[in-house]
């Protein structure tokens, strides 16, 4: 099996998961921006922040033979605070040129407040400016439905974007035909306790579409599991798919999508 | 899958989690003092589960979903409940 983790935190990982992953057939993964779990104090805490996730972790995930590619953002959590989010989004263009950055991510919304959306507007308006790939984060729970319907009006509002080139992350099945149905990617992300199981990712898979669309562990600090897209492809091989249809959803399809930015390329 | 292969490999799993389900509802009466509003959304989304229906798993996000469509005024918390308060 080969697989590619699309979005993994592995900032908060071990050097075991990075062992599991590749021994599961990993060939590339990608670590979006994220929440450290507590608010970070300054724009500093994101320079280093940045740093790490273009400098340090590729150096640590090289040690396991296994590219590291990253995305770049203040997420959506620390947004209510335009003032630092401003000065965050500020420092993104230096870091842009770096070899494993995709793009601008994941951005998105929380709690979809007034101020969120602007910070939401203010990245989407950096990626068009310098032409990069984005990767979104739609709310939690209660709050998804709404946060993707207004996360969509954002992104179909701006013309200099092209929905090919924006990946809507977390779907469910009350928000996948949302994102499909406006031209954009949607990602599956396999959480045990919320977001979706590998028997429901499967169920999205066969009733909406194999096309514009990846499964990811989103692995992080948090209850989650590194090695949920392996999982998830036996979940498919049990059901009885074909080899090349797993390969296709677990490896092509996020080589499809990441291949937009020239800087993704496997060894 | 046939019907058949459907059950064969998720009844067991399908059916621990009823158990749960049904031992959670038990757990929730035997306890005591006022309920918070995800009780009464949870009763509600139970209600899509006997529905022969197909797209029950949306019907219950959708019913946990805020419905609203304007952007709040100010994010207040991080967290999300998992149910939305306004619904009646
Ligand atoms: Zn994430």
């Amino acid at each position: 099996m080969r697989y590619i983790e699309p979005h993994g935190h592995m900032v908060s990982r071990t050097t075991d998961d990075y062992q599991d992953m590749v021994t599961a057939g990993c060939a590339a993964v990608c670590e979006p921006a994220f929440w450290a779990g507590f608010d970070r104090s300054s724009v500093d805490g994101f320079h280093d922040y940045f740093c790490q996730l273009t400098d340090y972790e590729p150096k640590r995930a090289a040690k396991f033979g296994l590219p590291h590619f990253s995305w770049l953002c203040i997420n959506p959590k620390e947004s209510e605070d335009v003032t630092l989010a401003t000065d965050v989004i500020g420092l993104i263009p230096k870091f842009l040129d770096r070899p494993n950055v995709l793009g601008i991510g994941e951005i998105g919304l929380n709690k979809n407040s007034r101020n969120e959306m602007k910070v939401l507007e203010a990245h989407v308006d950096l990626a068009a400016r310098h032409d990069q790939l984005i990767l979104v984060h739609t709310p939690h729970l209660e709050d998804k439905l709404k946060g993707t319907r207004l996360i969509l009006d954002v992104l179909r509002g701006d013309k200099r974007i092209r929905p090919e080139r924006c990946i809507i992350d977390h779907v469910e099945e009350h928000t996948i035909q949302l994102v499909l149905d406006a031209g954009f990617w949607a990602g599956m992300t396999l959480y045990p306790e919320s977001k979706c199981s590998p028997a429901r990712a499967v169920d999205m898979l066969d009733l909406y579409s194999h096309e514009r669309i990846w499964m990811n562990s989103a692995c992080d600090w948090g209850v989650s599991i590194p090695l949920a897209v392996p999982r998830t492809a036996l979940e498919m091989k049990r059901r009885g798919w074909p080899a090349d249809l797993i390969d296709k959803v677990i490896y092509r399809n996020p080589i499809q999508f990441l291949s937009q930015c020239p800087k993704f390329k496997l060894p | 899958m046939t019907r058949q292969q459907v059950l064969d490999q998720y009844f067991m799993d399908a059916r621990h989690k009823l158990i749960d389900l049904a031992a959670f509802l038990d757990r929730v009466d035997r306890s005591e003092g006022d309920a918070d509003f995800r009780l009464a959304a949870f009763r509600t989304a139970l209600k899509h589960l006997a529905e022969k229906k197909p797209h029950r798993a949306k019907r219950v996000l959708l019913s946990f979903s805020d419905p609203t469509t304007k952007p709040l005024a100010k994010a207040t918390v991080k967290g999300a409940t998992g149910a939305w308060p306004g619904m009646k």
